[in-house]
């Protein structure tokens, strides 16, 4: 049961922060910080389909991960749901089209291995 | 705080540290909240409607809304591939709030585990948030 849960956290956390991602991209740099400005961005985002997704992916991520924080430690739960690191970051480079240095692969790569050894 | 063209440094560092620190809160408040409302052993949406309505579970929530605010703010100028390793000290985070509020063990290969996490952050925070992901 605590593994099937972290497939399914895995794979909807994985949609929701691609997702996000690509909506943010197209939409550009936010810089307005005032409250109606905010708002305004609120009510555009909300109407955007690639947000309204990745919000979706992020309710079933949601409340997969409520129910495995009901029969698992907080310090087991976390780390579990980072299953999905090492795969985000290929889609980024590869459906997102970002340019990844070195640096940063093994950074990356540095935290996945921390990040799996917290569940030991 | 109004229309900016604040240093970028500072404002990636800024909402990075408001994506944190929610998403720790939130994970932490949701965790303690749980444990209060027990065992889900069913999929009924009863069950889940009434642990949202738990007062904890209820306060987790709404530090997870700020999170996703923060987080998609933050992605609107740097890379998934920037955000994802630097925001990941929320995971040795959670684990130090394990350990001091609810009393979780840190074994050695957890304490192992966080200092690979705080190099491996360091490393892809000297890199520019968006763009080439060169060393700035």
């Amino acid at each position: 049961m605590r593994w099937l849960l972290v497939a399914v956290i895995a794979a909807a956390t994985t949609c929701s922060d691609v997702l996000q991602a690509a909506a943010m991209k197209r939409h550009g740099e936010i810089r307005d910080f005032r409250p109606g400005a905010i708002g305004r961005l609120l009510a555009m985002l909300v109407r955007n389909r690639l947000v309204v997704t990745s919000v979706v992916a992020m309710t079933v991520s949601f409340f997969a991960f409520i129910a495995l924080l009901s029969v698992a430690d907080l310090s087991f739960a976390v780390p579990a749901t980072a299953a999905s690191y090492v795969l985000e970051t290929v889609l980024a480079k590869y459906l997102l089209k970002e340019t990844v240095s070195a640096g940063r692969w093994a950074g990356a790569l540095l935290v996945a291995c921390g990040v799996a050894m917290l569940s030991l | 705080m109004t229309e900016t063209h604040a240093d970028p440094r500072l404002k990636t560092s800024f909402f990075t540290a408001l994506t944190v620190l929610s998403s720790v809160s939130g994970n932490f408040s949701l965790s303690w909240g749980m444990r209060q409302f027990g065992r889900l052993d069913s999929f009924s949406l009863m069950a889940y409607a009434r642990a949202v309505f738990n007062p904890w579970v209820a306060l987790g929530i709404s530090l997870l809304m700020l999170w996703l605010f923060s987080h998609m703010t933050l992605l609107s100028w740097a890379d998934l591939s920037y955000v994802l390793p630097v925001t990941s000290i929320g995971y040795a985070l959670s684990a130090l709030a394990g350990r001091v509020f609810l009393h979780e063990t840190i074994t050695f290969w957890r304490g192992a585990g966080i200092l690979l996490i705080v190099v491996g952050v360091a490393m892809v925070a000297r890199t520019t948030p968006h763009g080439s992901g060169a060393s700035s």
